[in-house]
C-alpha cells in the first residue's frame, strides 16, 4: 500500500528526491500515514528550495568556477607511478576541458578488464603488453646490414617477443602488410628485410634500416605506457595515450567502464551524451583533486551548454560565445571589429535579447528583476 | 520637469553607408584642412566647423542650436578626388572581383546555381545561424573563383591577386580603385546575394569610398592646454591629413598634372584613409605624432580592453560612491557598514518632499552642508539642481513644496551597497545598512570578510548609495548580507564565526562556568536580554546554559563537533533551545561547514538567523574579553623527554634515508615497478621524511594539554593546526618544490656548501629543527626557494584564471531560468528542461540537497 503514497507525489517531486524519501521511510519502517506526513514536509521543503524564474543561472555557474579558479594550483601533475603516466590536473586541465581541445596535453586511458581477466596480475600484465604500441626496434636486439645480399638483418629478442604474445611469423606478416618499402622474411629465428624491386641500392638499404625501427608491429596505435594496477581487488590498466576506438574492440576489455580523458575522442566514438558525461567526470576530477567543492549542478549545467548543439563547443571565441546570435554580444567579447564588419555586410539585426547589449545601451537587462514587464498601457503625455 | 523616456531601443541593424546616404546625413561639406581662423574661431567648411557640433562652452551648434552637452554633434563629409578602398573591406572586395566576371559583372556560376544558392542561404541561416551561412558562402566563393570563363559573356577571367595592404593586381597589372568600383557596380543585386552580401545594406561598390563621412567634433574633442594652446585629437589630425592631400589631389587633377604625380598623391590619400580606419595594419607603417608615438585611430578606439566597447560601454562610471580603507568592528551587525562622518556628509540620499515630511526635510536644509545631518542639494521639479549655501538657504526653504527633492546626508539605517574588488562572485557586492561612525575608514564586521575575501592590511572597499526607491528596495530585499550566507557554489555557509569567536564559544561550551551576575553581564553586553532564562539561572551558570540563551526556544539540533567535550563525546545536542550535550566549535558554527548555522537558516527566516548568528559571534568574543586569552612563545615549549623522543625519531629517519642512499649507490635498491632506481629512491626518501614529520606531530599532540592556548586555537578550528605547532616547536620538515625534494641549483647539488651528489635529507631541503630553535642559513634559503616558487605560481595563475572566468561569464551570461522552469539562452534555446535535473537552487539547499533524514526526524519527533 505504501507505494501509492509515493506515487501521488510523483508529479510534485523530482525522481531522485522521491526515491530518497522512499528509501529512508522504508528504513525507518514508517506507516503509510507517517510517510505521507513526511512527503508533505519534503514537498514543502522542496518548494522552498526551488529555483526562481529569472535567476541568472549562467552567471552563477560562471562565478562558481571563476572564484575557486583563483585558488587552484597552476602546475599540478597527478602522480601515477611512471613519469609518462602523470596527468595534468589543476587549472591548466580545467582550461583544457572548457576549451574543448582536440587533444589533451596528457592523454590517458583507464582500461578495465572483464571479470574473467581481472583477477590474475599475470594475465593483466599480458593484456597490457598487448595493448602497448610496440615498434620493431623493441623486439630486435641488433640491426645489421648484410652487404652481400643487400638486406637488413634483425636479431630478434626471443624473450621479448614471447612476452608480447607474438610469433615471429606474425611479425613478418604484419611487416609485409604495413610497408611497401621492403619484403620481410624469417630466417633461423631472425628477420631479413630486403628492398623491393630488383636494384640493390645500398643507400636504400640504409634507409630501410632506419625506417624499419619505427614500424608498429603490435599493440594499439597511440598507447605509450601501460601500467597494470590493482584497484578494489581488481586489476586494471592505466595507460598514457588514448585510442578508444581500437581498445574497445578488444575481447578482454570491460567496455562499460573503460574510458579515456580525451573528450573529443569520446564524442567521436561514443556520441554526444557520452561526451557530456566525460566533461562532467573530467571537471569533477580536477575539482576534487584540488580539494574544492563545487556543486554538481554547475558542472552538469556547463557540460549541457557545451554539448547542446550536438558537438562539443568550447567556452571560447570559436565556441559558445561565437555561436551567439547577437552581434554586440560577440563584439564585446573578442575581435569586435571583425564581427561588426561582417554584420554590416548582411545587414545583421541585433534584437537586444541578451544581457551585454542592454548593458551597452543603458537598458534593463532581461534577467532577474529586469525580466518581468508590466502588462498595462502607459498613458502618453 | 523630469523627462521620462518611454522609448526603448528594440533592435539595432548594421549596414554600410552609400555615398548618397553619407551626403544625406552630413551637415557640412568639409573643404579645407584649416581648423581655426586668426581669432581662434572655427573655420567654415573646416574640420571643427560649428555645424558639426560644439565643444566650447558658450558656442551654439549651427545645425541644431544646442549648446555644449545639449548637441550630440552632426556628421560632415568630404568628396574624395579619387575613390579609395576601405581597408576593412579589402578581403570582401577581393572575393567579389574574383567571383564575378570582369566584363559583365555576373557571378561566375550558372543562373540556376545562383538561384539555388540564394535559396539555400536563406534556409541555412534560419536553421543553423549566421556562422553556418558564412561557411556556405565561403564554399561558393572558392567555387566561383576557379571558373576561368564567364558563363554569360564568355570572356576570359584572370587571376586577381591582393598585394598587401590595398593594391589589387590582375594579371600583373594594377587595377585602380576607379576600375574596381566600376566593376563592383556592374554586379547585379541577385548575384550579390548569392555571394553572401545583402545589397539592401551593403552594395559592393560602397566598399570603395568616393565620399567619406567626417565624425562630429564631439567624438574628437580638442583639449586646451594650460598655455592656452589647443591640442587636437588624433582623429582630427588624421582627418586633417586626408583633407589636405585630397585638396592637393583635386588641384593637381584640375591643373592637368602628369599621371605620376597624381598617382603618388592618390596612393598617399589611400594611405591616410587606411590609417584613419586602422593604424595597426602590419604592412602599413603607422601614422605617428610629431613625438613619434603612433596615432590612435578608429579601430584602436574600439578594440581591446581599453577600447570603447569594453572600457566605456560594458563598464560604466557612477556617482554617489565612496572608497576608503576598511577596518574591523566586531560590535556592529553583520549587515551594517560603518561609514565615516566625512563620507556621510558627502554622499546623499534623495528624498521627495511631501506634505508629511516637509517639516522634517526643512530641518535638513536648515542645517545645510556643514552640519550633520544636513543636506547638500535641493532638486526642483523641473530638474534644476540647487546647491544649498548660506546665500541660497533661506530662499530654498521658502520655495520648498511637495514635488521637490532634498538630497540629505547619509544617515543610520540607509541602504548602501558595499563591494570589494575583484568581484568574483555575487557575495562580493552586498547590501549593508549604514551606521555612521567617527574616523576615516569603513568599518565592517570581521565575520563578513570571507565573502568579500577582505582583510585589514590596507584593503579598500567601495560604497554605493542607491538613489531611487526601486533600487533601494531591490538591494534591501535581494542583496542584504543575511540572504547571502549560503553560497550558490556548494550550498554551504560562507559566513560563520571566525578566529576569537570560535575560541570563545569553544571555551564557553566546553569548560567555563560563571557566577550568576557574570553570566547575565556577559549576555547583556552583547545585547541579549532574556529575563525568562535569566530567572532560571542558579548561583553558578554553566557555559552551555549561557550559550543556550542565544537560541530560540523551539530550536532542535543534532550534530557532530570537531572536538570531544570533557567526557569524550562528540555529539552536539540541542533540545528545545538549550544546549544539552557537546561543545560548539568550527564544525557547528564555523564558516563553510557550520552545521548549526545551516540548521538555523533552514528553520527560521534569514533576518532571525542573522541575529542569532551575530549573537553567537559576539558572545564568543565577549567570553574572551571576560576570561582572557593570549598566545605566547612558551606555548611551543616541549618537555625534555618529548624533545629527546623527537630527536630520536628524526635520527631514525636519517638513518633509514642514509641506508636507502647507500643501497642506491651500491645498486642494491630494488626498483618499484614503473620507476627507475633513482625515482624509487626519491619516493622512498620522501615517504620516510613525511612520515617522520607526522610522527613528530603526534609526539607534540601527545603532550598537548587543554590549557595551552595555541592548542586550543588549533583544536577549536579557529586558526592553525597541530602541524603548525610541531613546525614551531620541533621540526619544520621537508620543503617541497614541484612535488618533490629540492634538486635544482648547481650541478648535482642544491647549494655550494654541499658535496656534489649529496642526496642526504639536509642537502635536499629537509629542515630538522623547529622555527623556534632557528634555521641554518641554507635551511632558510630552501624556505626562500619554495616561497618564491609559490609567489610565481600565484602571479602566473591570476591572469589565467581571470581569463577563464571572463570567457565563462561571457558565454553563460544570457542563460536564465524561464517561467516554465526550463533553462534557456537569449534565443530561447532550451539548455535544460529543469535546472540541475531537480530544479533546486543550490543557495537555498543544504549542500545542494534536501535533507530527508532531518525532515523525517522532525516529522516523527512531533
Amino acid at each position: 500500500m505504501a507505494k501509492s503514497v509515493y506515487d501521488e507525489y510523483e508529479e510534485m517531486l523530482p525522481g531522485k528526491l522521491l526515491e530518497d524519501v522512499k528509501n529512508e521511510c522504508q528504513e525507518e519502517r514508517l506507516s503509510a500515514a507517517d510517510a505521507k506526513k513526511v512527503l508533505e514536509s519534503v514537498k514543502d521543503a522542496y518548494e522552498k528550495a526551488k529555483i526562481s524564474p529569472g535567476e541568472a543561472i549562467g552567471i552563477i555557474t560562471a562565478e562558481s568556477f571563476g572564484e575557486p579558479g583563483t585558488q587552484m594550483i597552476l602546475r599540478t601533475f597527478h602522480f601515477a607511478g611512471v613519469s609518462e603516466l602523470n596527468v595534468t590536473l589543476g587549472l591548466p586541465r580545467l582550461i583544457e576541458i572548457f576549451d574543448a581541445r582536440k587533444e589533451p596535453s596528457t592523454p590517458r586511458m583507464d582500461i578495465y578488464l572483464k571479470a574473467k581477466y581481472n583477477k590474475d596480475p599475470k594475465l593483466a600484465r599480458k593484456i597490457a603488453a598487448r595493448i602497448k604500441e610496440t615498434k620493431l626496434k623493441e623486439i630486435v636486439t641488433e640491426f645489421s646490414i648484410n652487404l652481400g645480399n643487400a638486406a637488413v638483418e634483425a636479431k630478434i629478442d626471443q624473450k621479448k617477443i614471447k612476452d608480447l604474445g607474438l610469433e615471429l611469423s606474425e611479425v613478418v606478416k604484419i611487416l609485409n602488410i604495413n610497408t611497401k618499402l621492403f619484403n620481410a622474411k624469417e630466417e633461423r629465428g631472425n628477420l631479413i628485410l630486403s628492398p623491393k624491386g630488383s636494384q640493390n641500392n645500398l643507400s636504400e638499404v640504409f634507409r630501410i634500416k632506419e625506417k624499419a625501427k619505427d614500424i608498429v608491429i603490435g599493440g594499439i596505435k597511440g598507447i605509450g605506457q601501460v601500467l597494470p594496477v590493482k584497484k578494489d581487488n581488481e586489476f586494471m590498466i592505466i595507460c598514457s595515450g588514448s585510442n578508444l576506438k581500437e581498445v574497445l574492440q578488444l575481447e578482454e576489455i570491460d567496455e562499460k567502464n573503460t574510458t579515456s580523458n580525451n573528450i573529443i575522442e569520446i564524442l567521436n566514438v561514443l556520441g554526444i551524451e557520452a561526451a557530456r558525461q566525460a566533461i562532467i567526470n573530467e571537471s569533477l576530477r580536477v575539482i576534487e583533486d584540488q580539494g574544492l567543492d563545487i556543486d554538481i549542478r554547475h558542472i552538469m549545467f556547463l557540460a549541457d551548454v557545451m554539448t547542446i548543439t550536438g558537438e562539443v563547443n568550447g567556452v571560447s571565441r570559436g565556441g559558445i560565445t561565437g555561436e551567439k546570435e547577437s552581434v554586440l554580444a560577440r563584439a564585446s567579447f573578442e575581435t569586435p571589429i571583425k564581427h561588426i564588419i561582417n554584420a554590416s555586410l548582411i545587414g545583421e539585426r541585433d534584437n537586444l535579447n541578451s544581457v551585454i547589449e542592454n548593458v551597452l545601451l543603458n537598458q534593463p537587462v532581461p534577467l532577474g528583476t529586469g525580466l518581468p514587464g508590466l502588462i498595462a498601457k502607459m498613458k502618453k503625455k | 520637469m523630469v523627462e521620462y523616456v518611454y522609448k526603448k531601443i528594440g533592435s539595432i541593424t548594421f549596414g554600410l553607408f552609400s555615398a548618397k546616404q553619407i551626403k544625406k546625413i552630413a551637415a557640412v561639406k568639409v573643404v579645407t584642412p584649416e581648423l581655426y581662423d586668426k581669432e581662434g574661431y572655427p573655420v567654415d567648411g573646416g574640420l571643427m566647423d560649428v555645424r558639426l557640433g560644439v565643444i566650447d562652452p558658450g558656442l551654439r551648434c549651427k545645425t541644431c542650436g544646442g549648446k555644449l552637452k545639449e548637441c550630440i554633434g552632426h556628421f560632415g563629409y568630404i568628396e574624395l578626388a579619387r575613390p579609395v578602398i576601405h581597408i576593412k573591406y579589402i578581403n570582401h572586395i577581393l572575393s567579389f572581383l574574383r567571383s564575378c566576371c570582369r566584363e559583365c559583372g555576373r557571378a561566375l556560376a550558372e543562373e540556376g546555381k545562383i538561384e539555388a544558392m540564394v535559396e539555400q542561404l536563406g534556409i541555412i541561416e534560419k536553421e543553423k545561424g549566421v556562422e553556418a551561412r558564412r561557411a556556405l558562402v565561403k564554399e561558393f566563393l572558392s567555387e566561383t573563383r576557379a571558373v576561368k570563363k564567364c558563363p554569360y559573356c564568355q570572356s576570359k577571367q584572370f587571376d586577381v591577386k591582393l598585394e598587401k595592404p590595398s593594391t589589387i593586381m590582375e594579371d600583373d597589372k594594377r587595377v585602380s580603385p576607379i576600375e574596381i568600383r566600376a566593376r563592383l557596380e556592374k554586379i547585379p543585386d541577385k548575384d550579390v546575394v548569392a555571394l553572401g552580401v545583402n545589397p539592401a545594406y551593403a552594395r559592393p561598390e560602397w566598399m570603395v569610398l568616393t565620399v567619406m563621412p567626417i565624425p562630429p567634433v564631439t567624438t574628437r574633442p580638442s583639449i586646451t592646454l594650460e598655455t592656452g594652446e589647443r591640442s587636437e585629437d588624433d582623429l582630427t589630425h588624421k582627418l586633417g591629413d586626408i583633407v589636405r592631400i585630397n585638396q592637393r589631389l583635386f588641384e593637381n587633377i584640375n591643373a592637368g598634372a602628369p599621371e605620376i604625380i597624381i598617382e603618388d598623391l592618390w596612393d598617399l590619400l589611400q594611405y591616410h584613409v587606411t590609417t584613419y580606419f586602422d593604424n595597426s595594419i602590419t604592412q602599413v607603417p603607422p601614422a605617428r605624432h610629431r613625438s613619434g608615438q603612433p596615432l590612435k585611430t578608429l579601430t584602436e578606439r574600439i578594440k581591446s580592453k581599453e577600447g570603447r566597447i569594453r572600457h566605456n560601454l560594458a563598464g560604466k562610471r557612477v556617482n554617489y560612491a565612496a572608497r576608503t580603507v576598511i577596518s574591523p568592528d566586531p560590535k556592529i551587525k553583520f549587515n551594517e557598514v560603518g561609514v565615516p562622518l566625512i563620507v556621510a556628509m558627502e554622499l546623499t540620499v534623495p528624498e521627495m518632499v511631501t506634505e508629511w515630511n516637509m517639516k522634517r526635510l526643512k530641518e535638513f536644509i536648515k542645517r545645510g552642508p556643514t552640519q550633520y545631518p544636513g543636506s547638500n542639494y535641493v532638486v526642483r521639479p523641473d530638474g534644476k539642481k540647487k546647491k544649498i549655501t548660506d546665500e541660497t538657504r533661506e530662499q530654498l526653504l521658502e520655495e520648498l513644496q511637495p514635488g521637490y527633492i532634498v538630497e540629505r546626508h547619509l544617515m543610520d539605517g540607509d541602504i548602501a551597497i558595499f563591494n570589494r574588488q575583484p568581484s568574483l562572485h555575487r557575495m562580493s557586492i552586498m547590501c549593508h545598512k549604514v551606521k555612521i561612525l567617527p574616523g576615516r575608514s569603513f568599518r565592517l564586521n570581521p565575520a563578513v570578510c570571507t565573502p568579500y575575501n577582505a582583510d585589514f592590511d590596507g584593503d579598500e572597499m567601495n560604497l554605493h548609495i542607491p538613489q531611487n526607491e526601486e533600487s533601494r528596495a531591490e538591494a534591501e530585499i535581494l542583496m542584504q548580507v543575511q540572504y547571502h550566507i549560503i553560497t550558490p557554489k556548494n550550498g554551504l555557509n560562507i559566513v560563520g564565526c571566525i578566529d576569537d569567536s570560535v575560541v570563545g564559544n569553544y571555551l564557553l561550551t566546553r569548560e567555563l562556568e560563571f557566577d550568576r551576575e557574570d553570566a547575565v553581564e556577559l549576555l547583556l553586553a552583547i545585547g541579549v536580554d532574556k529575563s525568562e532564562r535569566f530567572k532560571k539561572f542558579g548561583k553558578k551558570v554553566g557555559g552551555k546554559e549561557v550559550f543556550s540563551c542565544l537560541l530560540p526556544d523551539d530550536f532542535e539540533f543534532i550534530g557532530k563537533s570537531k572536538n570531544a567535550d570533557l567526557t569524550g563525546n562528540k555529539d552536539v545536542v540541542i533540545k528545545s533551545g538549550s544546549l544539552i550535550k557537546g561543545v560548539i566549535d568550527k564544525a557547528t558554527i564555523g564558516e563553510d561547514n557550520g552545521s548549526l548555522i545551516r540548521s538555523l537558516y533552514a528553520k527560521y527566516d534569514e533576518d532571525t538567523g542573522i541575529v542569532i548568528l551575530s549573537n553567537i559571534f559576539k558572545l564568543g568574543i565577549q567570553v574572551l574579553f571576560k576570561v582572557g586569552f593570549t598566545t605566547a612563545i612558551s606555548d611551543t615549549d616541549l618537555p625534555e623527554k618529548v624533545k629527546a623522543k623527537c630527536d630520536e625519531l628524526i635520527q631514525d629517519a636519517y638513518n633509514q634515508v642514509n641506508q636507502f642512499i647507500e643501497d642506491y649507490l651500491k645498486e642494491r635498491l630494488e626498483a618499484i615497478p614503473g620507476l627507475n632506481e633513482k625515482e624509487t629512491l626519491e619516493v622512498k626518501i620522501i615517504e620516510v621524511l613525511n612520515k617522520v614529520r607526522n610522527l613528530v606531530g603526534e609526539q607534540v599532540q601527545s603532550i598537548a594539554d587543554d590549557k595551552n592556548p595555541t592548542i586550543i586555537m588549533a583544536r577549536s578550528g579557529a586558526t592553525g593546526n597541530i602541524l603548525n605547532l610541531a613546525q614551531m616547536s620541533s621540526c619544520v620538515g621537508q620543503h617541497a618544490l614541484r612535488g618533490g625534494r629540492i634538486s635544482k641549483g648547481f650541478r648535482g647539488r642544491t647549494l655550494p656548501i654541499f658535496k656534489p651528489g649529496d642526496l642526504s635529507p639536509a642537502a635536499r631541503g629537509f629542515v630538522k629543527d623547529g622555527f623556534k630553535k632557528g634555521l641554518n642559513p641554507y635551511e632558510f634559503f630552501f624556505g626562500a626557494m619554495t616561497g618564491r616558487d609559490s609567489l610565481m605560481d600565484t602571479a602566473l595563475r591570476t591572469p589565467k584564471s581571470g581569463y577563464l572566468y571572463r570567457r565563462l561569464a561571457n558565454a553563460l551570461q544570457d542563460l536564465r531560468v524561464e517561467y516554465d522552469n526550463t533553462v534557456r539562452d537569449a534565443n530561447k534555446t532550451i539548455m535544460q528542461f529543469v535546472y540541475g535535473d531537480d530544479g533546486i537552487d543550490v543557495s537555498k539547499s543544504e549542500g545542494g540537497k534536501i535533507n530527508v533524514k532531518k525532515i523525517i526526524k522532525e516529522v516523527m519527533g512531533k
